[in-house]
């Protein structure tokens, strides 16, 4: 027994180094260029697994079919792209996990992280690496710290502030209620962010009511109190899957008022199973993508992604197809080739980005970047009527 | 030189714990030839660090769970306590304190402490009764750690700290103020001081305290509570004095694991995967898979487990159900009674095998 438990150790340990010393073999060309030099290499981290999987899958599924349709149609420069997607389960130390793996790979592109948190951790390892970085929804202000990294979506403070805004310039409310997530980055920092600039404006923060990750099903206590405030208008920063539960207990109290979302209420139409959609209607809210609207490249990106993965594409996804063609676009704008060292396409991508670019997507048209990261890009404001979305 | 010999070859457990020190150093000294020599992944050496965190957290747990012999459901807790006071602490010092040895060191000794003051608090009425009481309330406090770091703002500015439960509005800060806590976005930015070293190191300083201390006339008295309280008690035993010692020692080094976690991401959040139950369970694996009450299992087990996932990232969609019927293959090979025969079986033929070759010659 004695021996066995000996020799088991040395044979764990054996096993250990084997392994590792096996994935060395085939790391080596990390840095210096894929070793075909007929593809950049994108890579990318985000939840394919676990609660936040929809919006890790979305951005992968998008990525792949602009990727997909980019090969399709001659490649960039004559150099075809290639796509890797691995899992974070929406968790920093997994992202850092994950995105050493895309090293090893041999990683040129970094078109990441989904989910903010992860995306401040690779964020750092990126920087040191000086790997290109564009993630499509990471929303913290973190995320684009560093002055290789850019994003696709409006940061956590645009968006408080442009929803402030907007409701305090369109005179929509003269009392708000707040109801957030005070556990998830998010939707607190869409919060206080809100709060900030709604103090510019003649409408009134009469409550603002949190709630957490563990008791996200039951919101009787926070409307209660939202309902005596006496507010006219609930601001939502908030994804879809809790607002639907929010706007049915509502209706249940009998309390009915405008309410106000952020990008994450976008799916709420289909997204919620045995969701009364009509309790939808009169719902605003930001966001630089709707599914429905009319516009040939958004039917055209929706018809082809419903059609490839049976669902229709949410913002998320919108981003991320997004995100590959700006890819493409610094590609052909800087001239860099795949046999460049990380370096030297990311310092391309850089200039290439800053120097009056613009890029015309599925989230908006002439969408310009500054150094620090953050697109300059009009908001929209839809409202749901008829079940549809309707521009404001 | 001889007779150290002799006196490792007589000691059983010295020979045992200078196995697992070798085991420890042997693997430290292998990984660092390799990485000179560049035949390590990028992956692989993300991932050294981790290693090391979760050694030392089954290290510790195993101190509670096998030989204290108390259920705990909350290390993780106490992890998360350390990983937060110490990455506040190096914050806040980042400007004061550049030197980056001394300021990790002190972060350390923060982790600890805090940790094992919590662990103290919390023993003291719990450690008390007899029965199951201490999981659920471990199990109950590693959620409320979790839960109030993420509601908590606390931002510096020359007039001192701040605090606020509400928003980092709230805090009132001057213009050149820094919000370090942002309730659920956690502490960004904290300086990546853990290394490979670093973490071996502390797991060497665990091995060395909890060794002895399970070696010791303290150690033997706490066993004594594990096996018959009724009969340690008797022969005048102070029981709460022992188990509060263990516990709380054992939430001290999850403390410690938790500052070399903190100092190894850049983002540090309070989320249910990396401070929250599933964690504390995911700890209470390692310990159980590596064998209650044996210490170097614990550390393999560690190892396999957190390396397993990662290493079978080529698998893509089926990690995860692959890693789970691996888990659920290794306990059984382990610890299941007919596979415990079984591999007493073969063990026995090998060796009378051998006998039976050596008799020929």
């Amino acid at each position: 027994m004695k021996k066995f438990k000996k020799f088991a150790c040395v044979a764990m340990a054996s096993a250990m180094v084997f392994a590792m010393a096996g994935c060395g073999s085939d790391g080596s060309g990390n840095g210096s260029g894929s070793a075909d030099a007929t593809s950049f290499k994108i890579g990318g981290t985000g939840p394919l697994t676990g609660g936040a999987a929809a919006y890790g899958q979305a951005v992968q599924n998008a990525a792949q079919l602009a990727v997909d349709e980019i090969n399709a149609n001659g490649g960039v420069n004559g150099y075809t792209l290639e796509l890797n997607y691995q899992d974070d389960e929406h968790n920093a130390e997994k992202a850092v996990n994950a995105y050493n793996t895309l090293k090893d790979w041999g990683v040129q592109i970094v078109l990441g992280s989904v989910t903010s948190a992860p995306c401040i951790a690779v964020g750092d390892k990126t920087k040191d690496d000086n790997i290109f970085q564009l993630t499509p929804s990471g929303t913290a202000v973190d995320c684009t710290k560093f002055d290789n990294a850019f994003r696709v979506c409006f940061s956590d403070p645009a968006q408080g502030t442009v929803s402030a805004q907007y409701i305090g310039e369109n005179n929509l409310a003269t009392k708000v209620a707040i109801i957030y997530d005070s556990s998830d980055p998010y939707s607190s920092g869409i919060y206080e962010n809100f709060a900030k600039e709604a103090e510019n404006y003649s409408f009134e923060i009469v409550s603002a009511e949190a709630f957490t990750e563990d008791s996200k099903t039951d919101f009787s206590v926070q409307l209660q109190k939202t309902k005596d405030s006496g507010a006219d208008m609930v601001f939502l920063p908030i994804y879809y899957s809790e607002a639907a539960l929010i706007l049915t207990q509502a209706n249940g109290m009998g309390f009915s008022t405008t309410f106000f979302g952020v990008d994450g209420m976008d799916g709420i139409l289909s997204g919620v199973d045995n969701f009364d959609a009509s309790l939808a209607e009169g719902v605003m809210f930001l966001t630089p993508f709707a599914s429905t609207s009319t516009e040939t490249n958004i039917v055209n990106f929706v018809s082809a992604y419903e059609e490839k993965f049976g669902e229709t594409p949410n913002q998320f996804a919108a981003d991320a197809y997004d995100g590959v063609y700006i890819i493409k676009e610094l590609i052909e704008k800087s001239g860099v080739k795949p046999t460049d060292d990380v370096s030297t396409i990311c310092n391309g991508f850089k200039e290439a980005i800053s120097n009056g670019y613009s890029f015309d997507g599925l989230t908006g048209k002439g969408i310009t970047w500054s150094a620090d990261g953050e697109p300059n890009k009009a908001p929209s404001v839809v409202i749901i009527k008829d079940g549809v979305y309707q521009q404001l | 030189m001889r007779m150290m010999a002799a006196k490792i070859k007589s000691n059983k457990v010295l020979r045992s714990n200078l196995i697992t020190f070798g085991m420890v150093i042997g693997v430290y000294i292998i990984v660092q030839i390799l990485v000179a020599a560049g035949a390590v992944s990028s992956l692989v050496r993300g991932l050294l660090v981790p290693l090391c965190t979760y050694a030392i957290l089954a290290v510790s747990l195993n101190l509670t769970v096998g030989i204290l012999g108390e259920l705990s459901l909350g290390h993780a807790g106490f992890m998360c306590i350390g990983a937060f006071s110490s990455a506040f602490f190096s914050k806040c010092m980042q400007d004061v304190i550049p030197i980056a040895g001394i300021r990790f060191t002190i972060a350390i000794l923060i982790g600890a402490l805090t940790a094992g003051v919590f662990g103290l608090l919390i023993g003291i009425p719990v450690l008390r009764l007899k029965g199951d009481y201490l999981a659920i309330v471990t199990l109950a406090f590693g959620e409320i750690a979790k839960n109030i770091i993420n509601m908590l703002y606390v931002g510096i500015d020359e007039s001192g700290i701040h605090f606020s439960t509400r928003n980092s509005l709230e805090l009132n800060l001057s213009g050149n103020g820094v919000v370090i806590i942002q309730g659920a976005q956690g502490i960004t930015g904290t300086p990546n001081d853990s290394s490979f070293t670093v973490g071996i190191l502390l797991l060497l300083i665990t091995l060395v305290v909890i060794l002895n201390l399970i070696h010791s006339r303290d150690g033997r008295a706490i066993m004594a509570i594990r096996d018959n309280t009724i009969a340690a008690e008797s022969v005048g035993i102070n029981i709460t004095k022992y188990k509060l010692m263990a516990f709380s020692i054992s939430a001290s080094f999850a403390g410690v694991a938790g500052v070399l976690y903190a100092h190894n991401l850049s983002s540090l959040s309070a989320t249910s995967k990396n401070f929250g139950y599933n964690m504390s369970i995911m700890i209470l694996v390692f310990v159980v898979l590596g064998g209650i009450g044996n210490i170097r299992g614990s550390i393999i087990a560690a190892v396999v487990l957190t390396l397993l996932p990662e290493l079978l990232r080529g698998l893509n969609d089926y990690r995860m159900l692959i890693y789970a019927v691996v888990l659920i293959a290794m306990m059984l090979f382990n610890w299941a009674p007919s596979c415990i025969r079984w591999r007493e079986k073969i063990v026995y033929k090998l060796k009378s095998g051998k006998k039976h070759t050596k008799g020929a010659e």
